[in-house]
């Protein structure tokens, strides 16, 4: 499944990086410690977080990660969403909780 | 044989891991294994983090040839007092600010020791800290 439907299929905003809308999704993760997104998530995968700086598009490009999903209404920093157009890798906003979120987006994968 | 060296700063996390991102598109142009770069990018990203939280200022050295990735990280810091302590699972000296953006969560070194092959950590406080990341390209 691409980001693309997953952001029309959860109702997500899409707040920078619509260059990578296209990306393949293969799976999620939620954290908000970087260390543990770098040693556990997959390539392809979507990264449900809060924080909203720079970093984590160093640690998403790193990863391979297929897109950032930005929980209860928190908007990416401008240097993040700056970065987020370079690497081509969307940040998408909800104003739902990660664990709403990230049960949906499980959901979603589970049943393609 | 290949040899780069990228600078890193003590302090500014707006460039912490540009050196592991230089690196990644180095092993790629090389067409090195995809499973052996996933290793060595997140082993290096964790230890060049390490240099940005703690130290002044610091090196990356990466040297390439046809049986090893050798990634050394050289700072000028406060050096780490127990390494032991250090390698545990959830041990952190790291700011309050710093663990706000989600780092500092004591998993650092242990990420670096599961990614690589061989890790050497020297290290004399009030001076600096060495870090040695081996990888083999062979299995």
């Amino acid at each position: 499944m691409k980001v693309e439907e997953i952001a029309a299929k959860l109702n997500l905003k899409i707040l920078s990086g619509s260059n990578g809308l296209q990306n393949e999704v293969s799976g999620g993760y939620t954290s908000d410690l970087l260390s543990d997104v770098m040693g556990h998530a997959g390539a392809g995968a979507v990264w449900i977080t809060l924080q909203t700086h720079k970093n984590v598009m160093a640690v998403s490009s790193l990863k391979d990660l297929a897109a950032v999903i930005l929980v209860k209404g928190f908007e990416p920093e401008p240097d993040m969403a700056a970065q987020s157009n370079e690497e081509a890798i969307p940040v998408l906003g909800t104003t739902e909780e990660a664990f709403t979120i990230s049960g949906k987006l499980f959901n979603l994968l589970e049943l393609k | 044989m290949m040899h780069f060296e990228f600078p890193i700063e003590g302090g500014n996390f707006l460039k912490a891991g540009s050196a592991s991102s230089q690196l990644k598109k180095i092993l790629k142009q090389l067409n090195v294994d995809p499973r052996i770069i996933k290793r060595v990018v997140v082993a290096a990203y964790e230890a060049e983090v390490n240099v940005v939280a703690h130290a002044y200022r610091g090196i990356i050295m990466i040297d390439i040839d046809t049986s090893r990735i050798c990634i050394q990280l050289v700072d000028e810091g406060p050096g780490i007092p127990d390494i032991g302590r250090a390698m545990q699972m959830g041990f952190s000296t790291a700011s309050p600010e710093v663990r706000e953006m989600g780092f500092g969560a004591g998993m650092g070194l242990p990420n670096i020791k599961s990614n690589s092959d061989e890790l050497s950590i020297t290290s004399e406080v009030g001076k600096g800290t060495t870090v040695k990341i081996t990888n083999y390209l062979e299995q």
